[in-house]
């Protein structure tokens, strides 16, 4: 039996530890776990990109691979860590807008529709790795709940680079030779995205003394 | 390597304030880099009316009558709003630090606009897109206020999950066509492949950057950010954001648009028309009930954003024609409104509308500027947007979509009755003597004088070139 065989099944296997970090990022109260759960999900991002590129070879997958571990898995965090305020980290988030029973109900619903939409779209053109383009839509639907539910800004942004990871796996996938963009993207891009969430959230933690950003609201139509 | 030079210069302003103590130098510095890069622009622009394309690496940078006239709108809004920095943040009076802060993020966003109008990659497109928000959310912030934080936390949010969802879409887009056998990965490539890529990755691909793409340019109901985003801003910033940034990003949206016509199952132009139809009708509703000007010049942007996504979804070449003509117009007089808005904050020292009374005695330039561009931007004639509305309207009657004319003629008249009775309250209604008046810096003043001036001469007359420009840019949006 040789080692080709294994290929699509160990892809798999990502795929659902994937769709299960997407789920997790939803549930997990304390931010600094929540942080946790995007790194082992740009990890898996990385695994899978490196499993695909194997067989056939693409020095494309692997670039990306290698990217998404600099930046997503030791950059961003780097970043986030130097620049937020540590005790931000150790807080448990009590204030969603939506309890986690209910968000993880959305999420669920969320996910079958991904399904649906993968699917389809997986039996328009031929393709290797399916399973990525189906988690991928799934996680991407659930990353923007993870946005609306959270009120937090890390974990929003957090969110918002959970996304990221999702359409890249299904990038991976259906692009497996995208011209510069995903590498690029990913190097650039995302730290630069991170290092401005980072100031913007001190500039908030200085002026307003929470970083619960879902409770700004001074702008509205009429504010009296 | 002139589209380089034209698109990079202002990088190197951006590297002049990552010097310890540039703070000086900066705002002339980084006026200078504009002002260079828009007198490029015009000679770009000027070449491409006589070759109809400049390029500078096939396939990936080059420009086209299209693109050109939008790269000479973020120019010469640009240039104007570098000008207009010089004195407006000087009375601002910011630390040396936030001032370097600002001109070097100022420079480069203005790189990445720009960048926008000459990569006909999308992917490349798609990355220009998203450095325009990260490099312009700390210019939003940046007058450190809960207020202006909130505003570009929303911003960032809603604009980079757009991206995210729009970058899929460009996936699926490269997807598409390799599946059909494509492989040259442009707007024009794209189009040419159409016909034989798979309609259902296509239709899900314009979903996808229809959403993604329609959140960062303001579409309803994707458009909350906007007004907080486009008023919090310092006034020069809110001219660029508001005057070119969403019309820069509408572009890459029409652009694709050729590809997705070729496949009738996606029905692309009915989606433009109902968002179109839908932004328009809900920002003539909001100009009614906002109580700040310059809330009220940003749902304009709303208004005119749905405007052009209206032209855009009449396929025939005078549409073609409305779309990019108001498209320039656009940009000219909303960031004149801005930089009278500006001008009366500095003067009266707020933008709320309830406040502000009698502006002509006291202040009278920025009072008659804030006129004018209230009318213009409003549509009213002599002035530039007038003559583009009508032009789409009757483009839409001459296609034979006469409802398109009668929503964009009933909502306009109705956006330019709240914006009129607001700004001429505040202009003319009777004086406020308890208020401190100020004056304006004289490079403020300058420019608030002159931006009026493109607003009404190309209300009047059409230059040769220009008129050429946009009948070409038509032709290549109906067959790149």
């Amino acid at each position: 039996m040789n080692a080709q065989a294994f290929i699509p099944e160990i892809n798999a296997l990502i795929c659902g530890f994937f769709v299960l970090s997407a789920f997790a990022m939803v549930v997990v109260r304390q931010i600094g776990a929540c942080l946790g759960v995007f790194i082992a999900q740009s990890l898996l991002l990385a695994l899978s990109a490196f499993v695909l590129g194997a067989s056939p070879f693409s020095w494309h997958l692997y670039a990306v691979g290698i990217v998404t571990l600099l930046s997503k898995v030791i950059v961003i965090p780097w970043l986030l860590r130097r620049f937020v305020p540590g005790e931000i980290y150790t807080l448990r988030e009590i204030s969603q807008s939506i309890d986690v029973p209910t968000a993880l109900l959305i999420a669920l619903a969320l996910a079958l529709v991904g399904f649906v939409l993968g699917t389809r779209l997986v039996t328009a053109a031929p393709l290797l790795a399916t399973q990525n383009v189906i988690v991928g839509l799934a996680s991407l639907l659930i990353g923007a709940l993870v946005l609306a539910v959270r009120r937090e800004a890390v974990p929003q942004m957090l969110g918002i680079l959970a996304m990221e990871n999702a359409a890249f796996l299904a990038g991976i996938a259906i692009a497996p030779d995208f011209p510069l963009i995903a590498e690029l993207a990913i190097a650039f891009d995302v730290p630069l995205l991170a290092f401005i969430v980072a100031i913007l959230t001190r500039a908030v933690y200085r002026r307003v003394g929470s970083t619960a950003v879902g409770e700004l609201a001074a702008l509205r139509e009429h504010p009296q | 390597m002139i589209l380089f030079v034209a698109v990079l210069l202002p990088v190197l302003a951006g590297l002049w304030c990552a010097f310890p103590r540039s703070e000086r130098g900066a705002p002339v510095v980084t006026a200078s880099f504009v002002a260079a890069s828009f007198l490029l622009t015009i000679w770009i622009a000027a070449r491409t009316a006589a070759t109809g394309q400049v390029v500078a690496v096939g396939d990936w940078v080059q420009v086209d009558a299209f693109a050109v006239v939008l790269m000479l709108a973020i120019a010469t809004v640009s240039f104007g709003a570098a000008v207009y920095s010089t004195g407006y943040i000087a009375l601002l009076n910011p630390p040396p630090q936030r001032v370097r802060l600002y001109y070097a993020n100022f420079s480069l966003f203005i790189v990445s606009m720009l960048a926008i109008s000459v990569c006909v990659e999308p992917g490349l497109a798609w990355i220009a897109v998203e450095l325009t928000t990260l490099l312009s959310v700390l210019l939003v912030s940046f007058a450190d206020t809960a207020e202006a934080l909130e505003a570009a936390w929303k911003y960032m949010v809603i604009t980079l999950l757009g991206a995210t969802v729009a970058v899929l879409g460009v996936l699926v887009l490269f997807w598409a066509q390799h599946a059909a056998g494509g492989t040259t990965f442009t707007y024009a490539g794209l189009a040419a492949d159409a016909h034989r890529m798979n309609p259902v990755l296509v239709s899900a691909a314009f979903a996808l950057l229809l959403i993604g793409f329609g959140a960062k340019i303001g579409l309803f109901p994707m458009h909350t950010w906007l007004p907080d985003a486009h008023s919090q801003a310092p006034a020069p910033v809110c001219a660029i954001l508001s005057g070119v940034e969403t019309s820069a990003v509408l572009y890459v949206l029409i652009r694709l648009a050729a590809t997705f016509r070729a496949i009738p199952a996606v029905h692309a132009d009915l989606w433009f028309a109902i968002f179109g139809a839908a932004s328009l009708v809900a920002a003539a509703l909001l100009i009614v009930q906002t109580h700040d000007l310059k809330r009220l010049f940003a749902f304009s942007t709303v208004e005119h954003m749905g405007i052009m996504l209206l032209a855009a979804s009449i396929t025939t070449a005078a549409g073609g024609i409305g779309l990019v003509w108001q498209m320039l117009t656009h940009a000219l007089a909303k960031s004149l409104c801005f930089f009278a808005a500006g001008g009366v904050a500095l003067v009266a020292g707020t933008t709320e509308i309830a406040k502000l009374r009698g502006l002509q005695a006291r202040a009278p330039l920025v009072g008659t500027m804030l006129l004018i561009g209230a009318l213009a931007i409003a549509g009213a004639p002599p002035f530039a947007v007038f003559l583009s509305e009508l032009a789409i309207a009757l483009a839409a009657v001459y296609a034979g979509h006469v409802w398109i004319a009668v929503v964009l003629l009933l909502f306009v008249g109705i956006a330019f009755a709240g914006m009129m009775g607001k700004v001429t309250s505040v202009v003319l209604g009777r004086e406020d003597t308890h208020r401190e008046i100020g004056h304006l810096p004289p490079s403020t003043a300058v420019v608030l004088l002159s931006a009026a001036v493109p607003v009404l001469v190309l209300g009047l007359w059409i230059p040769g070139g220009l008129a050429h420009l946009f009948s070409m840019a038509a032709t290549e949006m109906v067959a790149p």
